[in-house]
């Protein structure tokens, strides 16, 4: 099952003037037999520019393809990227049901820039929406051209075969998909509509199936970025500047000529070395003697007040005539992603062409970046992406790659470039951090009448509120943001959902009702109570308490065709917030893979308890002040809570990406718990009584 | 300077003085041993040395002389996944898989010195290593899974 992430407005960029990647011709020379079918973007993307003109060439139309080999091998192309989320398995249960196919009869090549069509990047959560199904109709137009040999083999109707794990079927006649292709190269493009086979009927997909590379990763053997050698390879490390937006005033590197094999690299304010030993790179790294000059920046103490005086547009309140009325901000830190693998590359030249491994959710978002930052065109780079230590919305860009091509050309040999952790936690971006403003107001009988919304700086994600609220004011206001940010997982769906489902509770309170109540009042979208009802009935919600310190709280909400609910029990002793059982209900369409599905709904509560109860990023000067695990707080065995996940599965609906919206429960539901437990209100993450 | 690693001599250059990981992942191209955080925080990198989970980023190549080491690549032993690779795989317990080989060295060193662990006795022996996925909750199955298979065998 799938998580990417929606890419922030700040990296949306516009798409090169030019586009070399390859086309059905180039892709064609891979292979001297077999079937292969094109699948052509549809025609709606094409027209809104992800099919983008070529220079004077036709526009780039390829959403994928897919080749069958005479040796029966099935391999399917696509510039999705996997970076732990596990597309790979999900893509290859999906082809192989359409197929008719064993799954180990299939092999996906991901995000590589020279062997699969473009791709604009594996976010928003539209792997599972968009690329599956497209996958899934080039595996049926290959059926139907495996069918049609096999007819013409055994002269007969294409209806009269039947294709079933891997093999044409007529009477007692059999072949192998590979032997139909029998020495021919056949080519299709596919651009209708075919009919896929419907969720009801699916073998493969809709069932369990376990990580396809999951032997490699338990015996070590699984290559991540930071693990490539390539022949004659050295090693490369950037020298940072001390603080942010700093300029180099002085350098001098003579001292890195006394560390063996060491050679300093400088191009404008760029600063590396290159060493052939990793054990001389720390050595040569601490060589170069540089000055910076860093301007006066704000600390986190003074960040929200900075948001709101730094807002592009003014925020408008609107006169409320509400009989109950309730307001409120909330405040939501920079944090980190943290993801365990730090960014890394290994980038290689020859004869001023580029090849570049790394981990990132935009293959060619990278290259676009390589092209710009050496000046030479896209045809020459390639971009592959290696299995990656995760990502979790977190490694769009492509700064470790130019890095890496920028000591590899300087060094005339292949370099690899490792960041650090602490290079991670300073240089890489950050969830944006959130002022949120909340004016509302209900009815004595407990219907919102009035809801008033302002999200500073941190983004438009599920925004709108979605209970029954005719006239809500949602509104997100850009802001300067003194440090880096860009996309997390989820991305302001977090921080909106954490303000608003507070304040649900808040406004509950006020209108007197019980809160689990308060929301199915204003909750009109059946799919919405439905994910509230299956909550509180896995909880028990409603329950009294049973000892001291003990509190409960629920949340609900909606994100990219996700709806989740999330009932959670903590206990606070001593001013400490312990969470203790965690129950969330999560409906995306029709489930393709529960086992993943259910993994990936707990692996976010799990991520969700950091933001929620202990990662924050602190600065000031332009520095980051806790750029270590050891003072950056993530969640570790201990802070484990039960976890119950209650899957609602809608055959009759399509299937959803699940891997963002799941994250954003947790941290309201502890907020409304902890004010169960104490009667006070947390409005501010990481959440700490104190 | 020799180092004995999953049963079998190296002589690694040690000139200039190294951690033990950068050793492993860089002169023996054992990369199954993580880098997560170079402080003793992750537990990524973990390895057995003597049987004995130890942190490699922090553990210079030259305290290791003399002594057993064990990573990930080692535990497979004839064609036979260790009894808690098997669990890892039978429950699924990763998503990137980044933290896994340091999960199961460490569960591996924890089994070796208790090998019927009580769940307390799991969450301080893990507690060290990070799972950024948040896979914990299948982690612990593999390790109870695998536990008890040992348990059994005994
Ligand atoms: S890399 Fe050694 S504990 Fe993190
Ligand atoms: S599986 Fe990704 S860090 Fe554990």
């Amino acid at each position: 099952m799938l998580h990417e992430f929606e890419v922030e407005r700040y990296e949306l960029r516009e798409g090169p003037a030019y586009d070399f990647t390859p086309d059905r011709r180039d892709f064609l020379k891979l292979a001297a037999t077999g079937i292969f079918v094109f699948l052509a973007l549809p025609l709606e993307a094409q027209e809104s520019g992800r099919g983008r003109r070529s220079g004077n060439s036709a526009p780039s139309d390829l959403a994928a393809w897919l080749h069958i080999a005479e040796n029966g091998r099935i391999t399917v192309y696509s510039g999705k990227a996997e970076l732990g989320q596990n597309i790979r398995t999900s893509l290859t249960q999906a082809v192989a049901e359409e197929l008719r196919a064993p799954v180990s009869q299939i092999d996906i090549v991901l995000g590589d820039t020279a062997l699969t069509p473009y791709d604009m990047g594996t976010f928003g959560s539209l792997t599972t929406p968009q690329m599956a199904p497209q996958l899934r109709r080039a595996a049926v137009a290959a059926r139907m051209m495996l069918a049609s040999l096999a007819a013409d083999l055994w002269n007969t109707k294409p209806d009269e075969i039947q294709l079933f794990e891997g093999l044409a079927h007529s009477g007692a006649q059999q072949a192998t998909y590979g032997e139909l292709t029998k020495g021919r190269k056949l080519t299709q493009t596919v651009t209708a509509d075919l009919k896929l086979t419907p969720a009801s009927a699916w073998k493969i997909a809709g069932h369990d199936l376990s990580k396809l590379n999951a032997r490699a990763i338990v015996t070590g053997k699984e290559q991540y970025v930071s693990d490539i050698h390539l022949p004659g390879m050295l090693y490369g490390r950037v020298v940072r500047p001390t603080a942010f937006r700093s300029t180099l005033t002085e350098v001098d590197t003579t001292g890195v000529q006394a560390v063996p094999g060491a050679i300093s690299v400088r191009d404008k304010d760029f600063l590396g070395v290159v060493t052939t030993e990793h054990a001389h790179l720390d050595r040569a790294a601490a060589a170069v003697r540089a000055k910076w000059n860093t301007p006066a920046q704000i600390s986190n103490a003074e960040l929200f007040a900075h948001l709101k005086e730094t807002v592009e547009t003014p925020v408008a309140w609107k006169e409320s005539k509400s009989e109950i009325k309730t307001t409120a901000a909330y405040t939501i830190p920079y944090i980190a992603h943290t993801p365990l693998e730090p960014r890394a590359a290994v980038a290689s030249w020859e004869n001023g062409k580029l090849t570049v491994f790394t981990g990132s959710q935009r293959p060619f978002g990278v290259r676009t970046e390589l092209a710009q930052a050496f000046g030479i065109p896209e045809g020459d780079i390639r971009v592959i992406i290696a299995a990656t230590g995760s990502a979790y919305g977190g490694k769009h860009t492509g700064e470790c790659a130019v890095e890496a091509a920028r000591l590899a050309k300087a060094a005339g040999k292949p370099v690899k470039l490792v960041w650090t952790r602490e290079e991670e936690f300073i240089w890489a971006y950050f969830r944006p951090a959130a002022l949120i403003e909340i004016q509302a107001g209900a009815s004595k009988d407990g219907t919102i009448t009035d809801w008033q919304f302002h999200n500073y700086n941190s983004g438009n994600a599920a925004i709108r509120s979605p209970y029954n609220i005719p006239g809500q004011v949602s509104e997100f206001h850009a802001a300067e943001s003194p440090l880096r940010q860009g996309s997390y997982r989820a991305l302001a769906a977090t921080a909106n959902h954490f303000a608003r489902e507070c304040h649900m509770d808040e406004l509950a309170l006020a209108a007197g009702m019980e809160p689990g109540a308060f929301r199915l009042k204003n909750a009109t979208d059946p799919r919405l109570r439905a994910v509230i009802e299956a909550a509180a009935e896995k909880f028990r919600w409603g329950r009294p308490k049973t000892r001291e310190g003990q509190g409960f709280g629920m949340m609900a909400g909606f994100d990219k065709g996700d709806y989740i609910a999330c009932c959670v029990e903590v206990t606070v002793i001593n001013g400490k917030i312990r969470v203790d059982r965690v129950v969330q209900s999560f409906e995306c369409g029709a489930i393709v893979n529960p086992l993943q599905l259910k993994n990936l709904v707990s692996g976010s509560v799990v991520q969700g308890l950091g933001g929620a109860l202990s990662e924050a990023i602190d600065f000031a000067g332009g520095k980051i002040l806790n750029p270590r695990l050891s003072a950056y707080k993530v969640p570790r065995f201990r802070d484990l809570p039960e976890i119950e996940i209650v899957l609602l599965d809608r055959k009759d609906l399509p299937s959803a990406g699940a891997g963002e919206t799941a994250i954003v429960g947790i941290a309201p539901a502890i907020g409304n718990a902890v004010f169960h437990a104490t009667g006070k209100r947390l409005r501010s993450l990481p959440m700490k009584l104190s | 300077m020799d180092l004995a690693i999953n049963g079998k001599k190296h002589t690694v250059a040690n000139d200039a003085p190294q951690m033990l990981l950068w050793v492993l992942r860089e002169q023996l191209s054992l990369t199954g041993t993580k880098y997560g955080c170079g402080e003793g925080q992750c537990g990524a990198c973990t390895v057995l040395v003597d049987g004995a989970p130890v942190r490699s980023c922090l553990t210079p190549a030259s305290a290791c002389a003399g002594k057993q080491i064990t990573t990930i690549e080692g535990l497979e032993q004839n064609g036979k996944l260790h009894p808690l690779q098997e669990a890892f795989l039978a429950c699924d317990a990763m998503q990137c898989g980044y933290c896994t080989a340091g999960m199961i060295i460490s569960a591996a060193g924890l089994l070796h010195k208790k090998p019927t662990p009580s769940h307390e006795e799991i969450l301080a022996g893990m507690q060290g290593n990070v799972c950024r996925c948040g896979t914990y909750p299948l982690i612990l199955d593999a390790i109870a899974k695998a536990a008890k298979g040992a348990g059994h065998a005994a």
